[in-house]
């Protein structure tokens, strides 16, 4: 009897908070219900970033040309590693421009439940509308930055260098969905483990920057031959950067079946994130 | 079926004290080390596990149960620690609770703290759709809002500058409007109130009651008994993590004021503020200065206080009101009727008053000590500071064999009785 009266309670109650929730609780349409605050945390970071500057935006130009600069100088010049046949500059734009993207979603998203502590405490939303708002505003920076690697195109491809575009860049989209969801999924996994354990925050930044020499961003794959090839096959970002730089300046190696390895090793990527931050959720307050 | 729109069943809430963080992932690893080599946890000593346990978590809320039925205002009141807030923490499912389960019926909204998720370089404008986002409604209900809010709030002038250039009453006017127009089922309250001039309080306190005359649910958590007793229909009384009473709202408020008895009979300021004139402790005390445990009927008794001035130009006064159960002031003194003035050399002083003796009835009392210049600023003003209760002992009290009116007992020169006819 008891039971029967339990099935039926169950269905009137809107909400049951219970310790924890079942590991496969996910409830992602609570994601969707708060779609609003979603964008408004995207034009938040928007307006504070960009109100009372002049320069705002122009710093994510000056950024990449710098470090692409630099490159050239040292991975090419001094270094002299082969660039597919490319440009060494466009060639390295290019990658920069793509792993750009995917550091930052990583890095901002790596701090969310520390850098929110104060407001997660007060006040219950969906946590995940916060990483996936940085994930969406990260998106303007990648355009401007886009848009930079374009005009150098356009540039190079005038002065007669050898590139070729192809219709794979119909496949931008693609890429850019796998490198958010993997910058995502590696980012909310590293902010749910950094409630309990502080250091990885400190590890983050610096990881990133060597994950950045195991992805060809320096170097192109097809130099890369012998014992260590798996690691970059390994890399989920590794097809990523290929395809892009496939895409847009026509060298590379592309290889459906790497991309598909590659988006595979994403969704589980994500699909851990999710869980793990949707445990931590539930109790962090207490511990972070 | 019913109308009981939020169950708590059993819920208890335990805490781990002390630092978390720094050193956890050396100590985990360990563990799991001596897990898989089959050993027991090296972090836990034999002879230690158990007092660990014990001293190292806290039970923050034990077992509570309710309910609140549709349109009902609960108050929830107890002492600091007593677990109000982890109590609404639960509820608005900011943190989970270790055993029991909550159950509700429709959409929650929890104001634990106005103004959550301001951003300064944002407008008011900007700010009203930020914040009720966060706060669960959808960008079309913030758009019908909006108006209302706006004019709530008073700020109509200034809706599109920065927050960050608002007088901070100005913010919290506009932090509070927002909150006020949320339109969920349920909405839970923590000490919002304390906010803002007293004609703001008054429309803040207006405004709940339009809130709950709606048919709308409240849970209003407060140390302010005054306001619980306009507001709440029903209270619940949390002591130490446990339900301490709950029922209506006369009954419980009465059962606070007993059980704010072990208060302690002092009062301490844990973290003195530099700069300002400022009260650092009080306490209940004999007439020769030691401390008083018990005062009763019979007794005399005072009240030792101890207070800080930076030395400030403007003459500084102390003043001091007994206020009976009810809360109702029953009378005030200070140093200036005997002709004290304060000092106005910078220093921590103390000093004494002495209630003349056995005045007061065996009855709840409390005291409400202020710091102030007159005509000036107000420095302190702490109210019901230290809640007291009068033993009963032999004195006037028990005279009259059918009992004696009011809270004082004065004895008076009755003269003696002539035959006139």
């Amino acid at each position: 009897m008891h039971t029967d009266t339990d099935i039926t309670s169950n269905k009137e109650w809107d909400l049951i908070i219970r310790p924890k929730t079942r590991w496969f609780d996910l409830h992602l349409g609570d994601l969707w219900r708060y779609r609003d605050l979603t964008m408004l945390f995207v034009w938040r970071d928007f307006v504070s970033t960009y109100k009372q500057t002049i320069l705002g935006p122009l710093w994510h130009l000056i950024t990449p040309l710098l470090t692409t600069l630099i490159f050239t100088v040292i991975f090419n010049r001094i270094a002299e590693i082969p660039t597919d046949g490319l440009p060494p500059f466009l060639f390295y734009m290019c990658g920069l421009t793509a792993w750009n993207y995917f550091a930052d979603c990583l890095n901002r998203t790596s701090g969310t439940f520390v850098t929110n502590a104060s407001i997660f405490g007060k006040v219950y939303f969906p946590r995940l509308t916060v990483p996936v708002s940085v994930i969406i505003s990260n998106l303007v920076k990648f355009a401007i930055q886009f848009l930079l690697f374009v005009s150098f195109m356009i540039y190079f491809g005038v002065r007669g260098s050898q590139i070729h575009p192809n219709l794979f860049i119909l496949l931008t989209p693609y890429l850019l969905i796998v490198m958010a969801a993997i910058g995502l999924g590696v980012g909310i996994i590293v902010s749910s483990l950094t409630t309990r354990y502080r250091d990885l925050q400190v590890l983050v930044g610096f990881g990133v920057q060597l994950l950045m020499y195991a992805t060809p961003i320096v170097y192109p794959l097809s130099t890369v031959s012998g014992k260590y090839r798996w690691l970059l096959i390994i890399n989920p970002m590794t097809p990523v950067i290929e395809s892009f730089r496939y895409a847009f300046l026509g060298n590379g190696t592309f290889s459906v079946m790497h991309l598909l390895y590659s988006t595979g090793a994403t969704l589980f990527v994500l699909f851990l994130g999710i869980l793990l931050f949707n445990h931590i959720e539930k109790t962090f307050m207490d511990t972070v | 079926m019913n109308d009981i729109v939020i169950q708590v069943d059993n819920v208890s809430k335990y805490y781990r004290l002390g630092v978390i963080g720094t050193g956890t992932l050396s100590h985990d690893l360990n563990r799991w080390w001596a897990m898989l080599r089959g050993r027991p946890d090296p972090t836990l000593r034999v002879d230690q596990a158990q007092k660990k346990a014990n001293d190292n978590y806290i039970w923050a809320l034990k077992d509570v149960s309710f309910e609140v039925k549709q349109g009902e205002v609960l108050g929830i009141i107890g002492r600091n620690g007593a677990g109000k807030s982890t109590l609404l923490k639960i509820l608005s499912r900011v943190t989970a609770p270790t055993t029991g389960e909550c159950r509700v019926k429709g959409r929650i909204a929890s104001l634990l703290e106005i103004g959550t998720g301001f951003h300064p370089d944002l407008t008011g404008r900007e700010n009203i759709f930020l914040n009720g986002a966060i706060l669960g409604m959808t960008k079309e209900e913030i758009r019908k809002k909006f108006d209302e809010i706006v004019a709530f709030s008073e700020v109509e002038k200034y809706i599109d500058t920065p927050v960050k250039r608002y007088s901070s009453g100005m913010y919290v006017r506009l932090a509070f409007a927002v909150a006020a127009h949320l339109e969920p089922e349920i909405i839970i309250i923590d000490e919002v109130l304390a906010v803002g001039d007293a004609a703001f309080q008054q429309k803040c306190l207006g405004k709940m009651r339009d809130v709950a005359e709606g048919g709308r649910t409240v849970l209003f958590v407060s140390h302010n008994m005054a306001a619980i007793s306009r507001l709440c229909s029903k209270v619940l009384l949390l002591h130490k993590g446990t339900t301490y009473g709950y029922g209506n709202t006369e009954k419980i408020v009465d059962e606070y004021m007993i059980i704010d008895k072990t208060k302690g009979l002092s009062w301490n300021r844990t973290s003195p503020y530099p700069d300002k004139p400022h009260i650092r402790n009080i306490r209940i005390c004999n007439s020769d200065g030691s401390p008083c445990l018990a005062p009763t009927s019979s007794s005399q008794f005072g009240v030792e206080i101890e207070f800080y001035t930076p030395g400030i130009s403007p003459k500084l006064s102390l003043g001091l009101a007994v206020h009976n159960r009810e809360l109702s002031p029953i009378f005030s003194t200070s140093p200036i009727d005997c002709g004290i003035n304060l000092p106005q050399q910078k220093g921590v002083y103390q000093t004494r008053v002495i209630f003349p003796e056995a005045i007061f009835m065996p009855k709840e009392f409390s005291l409400t000590v202020a710091l102030y210049t007159p005509g000036g600023e107000s420095y302190e003003s702490l109210i019901n500071v230290i809640a007291f209760v009068i033993e009963e002992n032999m004195s006037l009290a028990n005279v009259l064999q059918s009992g004696r009116w009011g809270d004082l007992q004065i004895l008076c020169d009755w003269k003696p009785i002539n035959k006139i006819g």
